[in-house]
């Protein structure tokens, strides 16, 4: 908890994008989590990927459940919309928000517990749908906010703080995600913002249920020795099948890669996600490969990050229902009451 | 790049950007922390200790740490009034003599010559005398002070307040020789019994302008600071109504304002540079502004018109600023036709030179061709190993603070010649860092960074200070004024340490920064380093804090240029790698050497 608000003050050079704002307007209240704690780099990667993307800041609706990483979007973009939920229910509010308004961007944060453990059957019906999202689970093993419990990610085997072991098997939350169907699926570490930002950011771009388990690490109850989710640990295993680089639709292509060296996805909204690969054998299209590649490498303790699989063109929640084109709350009385006749019509269907 | 030697005393010292630009290195913030904690005593005590004179100089101090002041950078912001916060201590102290130093309990065997009471003499003096050196001060005038007393005007600097801070140099045991022209050097030398002499002479003369009518008219057209003198010594007492100032630099300034109160209703500045290129503080500029005075600029003064040798006007030629190739500028006739502007006096205000007629060739002390005396710069030395200069008469004019900051180096230089060291004994700079956190989120510095804009310094009525030339203009901050200004300080002395093999690089110091000073890189030469930056550092004057190499093989970049010493980055660090220490810097004072022997 720090005491003094951060001075408004900026860097009189520091940049602006296209709405002429800086990283700064971006920023939300001083973060009241641990000092250290690896949620509080994933809001700066957020805010640096909004940034980035010049979304303006009341387009954008950040949900979240309960838990440390739950906290955190009082702490970055505080012009946009904001709901904090129940605990393990942010996947339900969000869809409902989605249904009734689907011209915002939707970004869910979530933790490990949140995600896992209490809300593990939410996360897997929000997949499922295809709910156009990004939603980011803070994954640090252990329900921080309530002083540090294994959570259901915790790996198999691992040691907490006073030593004791871990003996039930981790959920591993991004091969469940391409299970149940996720079209974007990726893993990044906080402390990786190279990594992190483009994955964000490809994620807002992509249309449907987009999903980032990012390793966080708990400075306070999980980042010791025996900790697998450390940030010793992490840096020490990360292995990452690509890196991404996201190019908007109005930039041009200008580096040019090796052939071979790296392949380009084009987004539903015609941007590029080009990845540099770095494991020659991973194609991040086929998920059956996919998954498996996973599997193997955290079989040798590895943790694998990048953007694990894609599907660009799959179809999202509202394409499948055939709901209205526009938000609710722009529905004139013109279109809400269909009038006596129409009324008749469907009243007689249901005969 | 190197790691960076945050142990060099001269790294953090110039992070403490006003201290640095102080020719005194006057501890700035700490004073300004003094003032805000309402220990005017010991901010005043702090700041007599550096710069010997600070209720003088929190009224006239040309303030070279202004402009150089961190705030100063920040986005539409201005420097903290850090000098008329000097003035606040002066004014609110209570009784501070019982704490100066006494006099010394027996002399040394040694007699020093100081030659001029300036502020370069009185700080020598100041710095001798506890040492128990015998201290001469001869001066030409009846009254001590120099051109504090002669040529800055009262309504600026208020005798009392001058008075008072020479009686403490004196009180100290000088000897006063006040009154005396000292007329040879090599007298002085060969018949005095002096060790070691000090040339605190200034830069007495005026420049004339010799143009057609100038000695006819010469009864109305005064050389500004002969003028400023009489005025300050009571022989000149009234002026013409209508005033003519000729000059662009501060010497002009306290003309005109001088002749407004002498009875000049129509008084007007005429420069042959444009506004902004005159050589006077835009403070000084302001002030005359705003006391009716317009200033007047790209006219050439080409003849005193008059009639029977009574001055009647002065004749202008209207010209522009035209630049050469080599972005040197030239005053070039416009080709309209010339101003003829009618007065009743001129005053000549358009420089100051040295000049050392009683200093005899046989004297060993040599010049150069621009008539100023060869120095050692380190040590103020003159070619006669036994004769010290320091003020204006060492590099030409100057101002009070660098005067002080030469008497103090010239102090540390005799002691050393008279005990036989070498120029180049010189004492060191000692540093100490303290860490300022007293707990988890505690700090024992205020942290906070004020939004305040800078805060105007409130005047006297002019009904009272434009009829009466010891009406002091400005009243000074008031405490709550005081206080407000205090919190706009940074705290630029309160640094940021980095510690690498504690460091866990969470980011959480780069995300949380203000500023975006902190990065974690791969490492590279200078150039590419600073280009390379989240916010990249183009301002070279302000150096990279560089560590050793981390874990992942990058190092910690610092930009310190617009660092605001919040202390962010040490809050939100969970290894306590960041701290927030405060650096106090000792400087090499006259005696320090005796310690090695
Ligand atoms: C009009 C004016 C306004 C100024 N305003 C400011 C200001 O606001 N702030 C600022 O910082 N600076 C100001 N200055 C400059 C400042 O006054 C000088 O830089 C400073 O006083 C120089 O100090 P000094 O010790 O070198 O000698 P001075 O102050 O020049 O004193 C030299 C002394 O030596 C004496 N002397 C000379 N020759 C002999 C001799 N042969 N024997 C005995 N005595 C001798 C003189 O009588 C004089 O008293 C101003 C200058 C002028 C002219
Ligand atoms: C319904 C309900 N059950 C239990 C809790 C107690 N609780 C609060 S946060 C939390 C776990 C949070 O863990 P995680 O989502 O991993 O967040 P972290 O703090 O680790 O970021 C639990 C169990 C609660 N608030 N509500
Ligand atoms: S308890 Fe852990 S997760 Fe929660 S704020 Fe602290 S470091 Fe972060
Ligand atoms: S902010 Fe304070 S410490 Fe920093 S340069 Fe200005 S006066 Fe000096
Ligand atoms: S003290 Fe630390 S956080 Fe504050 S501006 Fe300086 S480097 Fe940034
Ligand atoms: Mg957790």
């Amino acid at each position: 908890m720090t005491y003094i608000r951060k001075p408004k003050i900026q860097h009189p050079r520091l940049s602006r994008n296209a709405l002429g704002l800086t990283r700064r307007d971006y920023e939300g209240a001083v973060s009241t989590l641990c000092a250290g704690c690896g949620h509080d780099s994933i809001s700066a990667a957020i805010i640096e990927a909004c940034y980035e993307m010049s979304l303006p800041a009341h387009r954008i609706a950040k949900l979240s459940g309960i838990g440390c990483s739950s906290k955190t979007p009082t702490y970055f973009l505080s012009r946009s919309h904001g709901f904090n939920s129940v605990h393990g229910r942010m996947p339900a509010v969000l869809t409902g928000a989605y249904m009734a308004n689907r011209d915002l961007v939707y970004i869910g944060v979530s933790g490990d517990g949140d995600s896992a453990s209490i809300g593990l059957g939410q996360f897997a019906h929000a997949m499922r749908r295809g709910v156009n999202m990004t939603y980011i689970v803070e994954n640090n093993g252990v329900y921080g906010l309530t002083k540090g419990q294994f959570s259901a990610t915790a790996d198999y085997g691992a040691k907490n703080k006073r030593g004791v072991q871990n003996f039930d098997e981790a959920i591993d939350l991004a091969t469940l995600a391409i299970q149940m169907g996720a079209t974007f699926v990726a893993r990044s570490f906080s402390g990786d913002k190279a990594q992190l930002v483009p994955l964000i950011q490809a994620a807002i771009h992509h249309r449907g249920a987009a999903f980032i388990d990012v390793v966080s690490p708990c400075v306070t109850f999980n980042n010791h020795r025996e900790s697998t989710k450390g940030f010793d640990y992490v840096r020490a295993h990360n292995a990452a099948v690509n890196r991404p680089d996201l190019i908007p639709v109005r930039e041009e292509v200008r580096v040019s890669y090796p052939e071979g060296a790296t392949e380009t996805v084009e987004l539903h909204d015609g941007s590029l996600l080009q990845l540099t690969k770095c494991a020659a054998d991973y194609n991040p299209r086929d998920r059956t490969r996919a998954i498996n590649a996973i599997q193997e490498r955290q079989r040798l303790n590895q943790v694998v990050t990048g953007l694990l699989y894609i599907d660009p063109d799959a179809p999202d929640l509202h394409d499948e229902m055939g709901t209205v084109s526009c938000p609710l709350n722009q529905l004139s009385d013109a279109e809400l009451i269909p009038g006596r006749a129409q009324l008749e019509v469907i009243n007689q269907a249901h005969r | 790049m190197q790691p960076t030697d945050v142990k060099d005393p001269d790294y953090f010292h110039k992070v403490v950007d006003c201290q640095w630009a102080c020719p005194a290195h006057t501890p700035v913030p700490e004073y300004i922390r003094l003032i805000a904690a309402g220990r005017y005593s010991d901010a005043y005590l702090l700041n007599w200790h550096s710069n010997v004179f600070p209720g003088v100089l929190g009224r006239t101090c040309d303030r070279p740490c202004e402009p150089a002041c961190r705030r100063g950078r920040l986005e539409a912001e201005e420097p903290v009034a850090i000098c008329r916060l000097k003035r606040v201590a002066a004014d609110h102290k209570a009784d501070i003599q019982p704490r100066l130093p006494r006099p010394a309990a027996a002399p040394n065997g040694k007699r020093v010559a100081a030659i001029g009471a300036g502020p370069a003499a009185l700080a020598l003096a100041r710095d001798l005398l506890p040492l128990g050196y015998e201290v001469v001060i001869f001066d030409a005038e009846r009254q001590p002070g120099g051109m504090m007393r002669s040529q800055i005007p009262a309504f600026r600097l208020p005798a009392s307040v001058l008075d008072e801070e020479i009686g403490y140099v004196l009180n100290l045991g000088a000897h006063t020789r006040f009154g005396e022209r000292v007329g040879s050097l090599t007298e002085l030398l060969d018949g005095g019994g002096f060790d070691a002499v000090f040339v605190g002479t200034g830069a007495p003369r005026g420049r004339d302008l010799q143009l057609p009518g100038r000695a006819a008219a010469n009864a109305n057209i005064h050389i500004g600071i002969d003028w400023l003198a009489s005025v300050a010594f009571g022989h000149c007492d009234r002026i013409g109504k209508r005033v003519i100032v000729l000059g662009g630099g501060n010497t002009a300034m306290d003309c005109c304002r001088t002749a407004r109160r002498l009875g000049g209703d129509s008084v007007t500045v005429v420069v042959r540079s444009g506004y902004e290129e005159m050589k006077a503080s835009p403070w000084e500029k302001e002030d005359a502004q705003r006391e009716g005075i317009p200033i007047r600029n790209f006219l050439v003064p080409k003849a005193f018109l008059h009639q029977d040798g009574q001055l009647t006007a002065v004749r202008f030629e209207p010209v522009h600023a035209e630049y050469d190739q080599d972005g040197r500028r030239q005053l070039v006739p416009t080709g309209e036709a010339q101003v003829d502007m009618q007065c009743d006096d001129v005053i000549i205000a358009i420089g100051q030179e040295n000049a050392f007629p009683w200093i005899e060739l046989e004297s060993g002390v040599e010049f150069d061709r621009w008539g100023l005396p060869v120095l050692d710069e380190d040590s103020l030395q003159s070619t006669n190993p036994a004769v010290f200069f320091g003020g204006d008469a060492a590099f030409g004019p100057k101002n009070i603070i660098w005067a002080v900051a030469h008497g103090r180096t010239a102090a540390i230089s005799i002691d050393l010649w008279c005990r036989g060291h070498s120029m180049r004994d010189r004492p060191d700079t000692l540093m100490r860092l303290s860490s300022q956190k007293m707990g988890i989120h505690e700090w024992s510095y205020d942290n906070d960074v004020s939004l305040d804009p800078r805060h105007e310094v409130p005047w006297q009525d002019q009904r009272l200070t434009l009829v009466d030339l010891a009406e002091e203009v400005e009243t000074g901050f008031d405490v709550q004024q005081a206080l407000a200004e205090a919190e706009r300080c940074l705290n630029c002395d309160v640094q940021t340490l980095f510690t690498a093999p504690s460091c866990i690089e969470c980011d959480a110091c780069v995300d949380i920064c203000p500023v975006d000073c902190i990065n974690f890189t791969e490492n590279q030469p200078e150039v590419a380093l600073r280009a390379g930056l989240r916010v990249p550092a183009e301002n070279t004057s302000q150096a990279l804090m560089v560590s050793p190499e981390l874990a992942t093989g990058r190092v910690m970049v610092k930009d310190e240029d617009l660092c605001l010493h919040c202390g962010l980055c040490a809050e939100r660090c969970p290894t306590g790698a960041w701290d927030m220490q405060k650096f106090v810097i000792d400087l090499p004072k006259a005696g320090a050497a005796c310690m090695g022997g």
